[in-house]
């Protein structure tokens, strides 16, 4: 057991059975809580058309692991609106989910400019969002916001012109699994 | 109820999503705020909007929604249904307003809990 555990945090890719495995093997609390499973989905800024899948791709990911489906769509919405936040300003991206024993980090980096004034755009209503964006339906200013309410963390880092890494928590309720 | 009454019964026009339409519809939501939308619409529902971009696919899908309704005449993007195909998502359009369908689905009982 012990093998496959840390065998897996060496390889992501690993089939999900072990992962379960894994899962169900560290959560006997012989081993020391480690990463089970990170994934990472390249997000292309400005492209409208593939937007949405790295956050789909989480959640078919989380759903072939059998959480409990109100934990998944609490990470689906944070994933889509950080998704979507990439796409309008942020340049490029990563979004990446990383399952642990009791809980999963759910990180959105990108290359873009950055946000000026944080404190100001986790406030429901305030938008940055341009005419063309409004016009799809975004820039309700609730992007952040509603990140907010539904991790149980978010930690924002939006250094002048370096960048921004938004991470979330979604802590795992013990009997948020159906396995 | 499965989208496919909802099509037959409000006669709806399927614009994509054909090889969903066995999913079943146990709410309704309208909205045409993405964020709003992604926020609030409860999953199994009929999404009435009069967003027709690409978009909208995502939300639905990531949202557990049983199918889309573009009302108000509007008409989704060629590239809306493309997704729509690829995620087993419902496209439907409907001629008059959102709030003329929500009407008529909540008549027919969507959204309403089972007495008991």
């Amino acid at each position: 057991m012990r093998a496959i555990l840390l065998g897996l945090t060496e390889d992501a890719d690993l089939p999900l059975v072990k992962v379960r495995l894994a899962r169900l093997t560290a959560q006997s609390g012989n081993f020391k809580p480690m990463p089970q499973l990170k994934k990472s989905f390249h997000i292309k800024g400005r492209d409208f058309i593939r937007a949405g899948e790295a956050s789909i791709n989480v959640q078919n990911l989380l759903k072939s692991m059998d959480f409990d489906p109100r934990l998944i769509r609490r990470v689906a919405i944070c994933g889509y609106e950080s998704e979507m936040n990439v796409v309008m300003h942020g340049g490029d991206g990563t979004l990446s989910i990383e399952v642990d024993n009791d809980k999963l980090i759910l990180e959105i980096t990108d290359d873009g400019p950055g946000i000026e004034d944080i404190e100001l755009a986790m406030q429901a209503g305030y938008s940055t969002a341009n005419d063309d964006h409004r016009e799809m339906g975004f820039g309700a200013g609730m992007g952040l916001p509603n990140m907010k309410k539904n991790s149980d963390q978010i930690q924002v880092e939006s250094p002048p012109n370096d960048g921004t890494v938004v991470r979330m928590i979604f802590f795992i309720p013990d009997k948020g699994k159906s396995d | 109820m499965l989208v496919k009454d909802l099509v037959e019964r409000f006669e709806l026009e399927v614009a994509g999503g054909q090889n969903g339409l066995d999913r079943e519809v146990t709410e309704g939501y309208c909205g045409d705020l993405l964020s709003e939308v992604m926020g609030n619409a409860p999953a199994g529902c009929v999404w009435m909007t009069v967003q027709g971009h690409q978009n909208i696919v995502a939300v639905a899908v990531l949202r557990e929604m049983a199918a889309i309704v573009v009302s108000g005449g509007q008409n989704p993007d060629a590239e809306t249904i493309q997704k729509a195909d690829k995620e087993g998502i419902p496209i439907l359009k409907w001629p008059d307003s959102s709030f003329r369908l929500a009407g008529q689905l909540f008549s027919a009982g969507v959204g309403i809990p089972e007495a008991g």
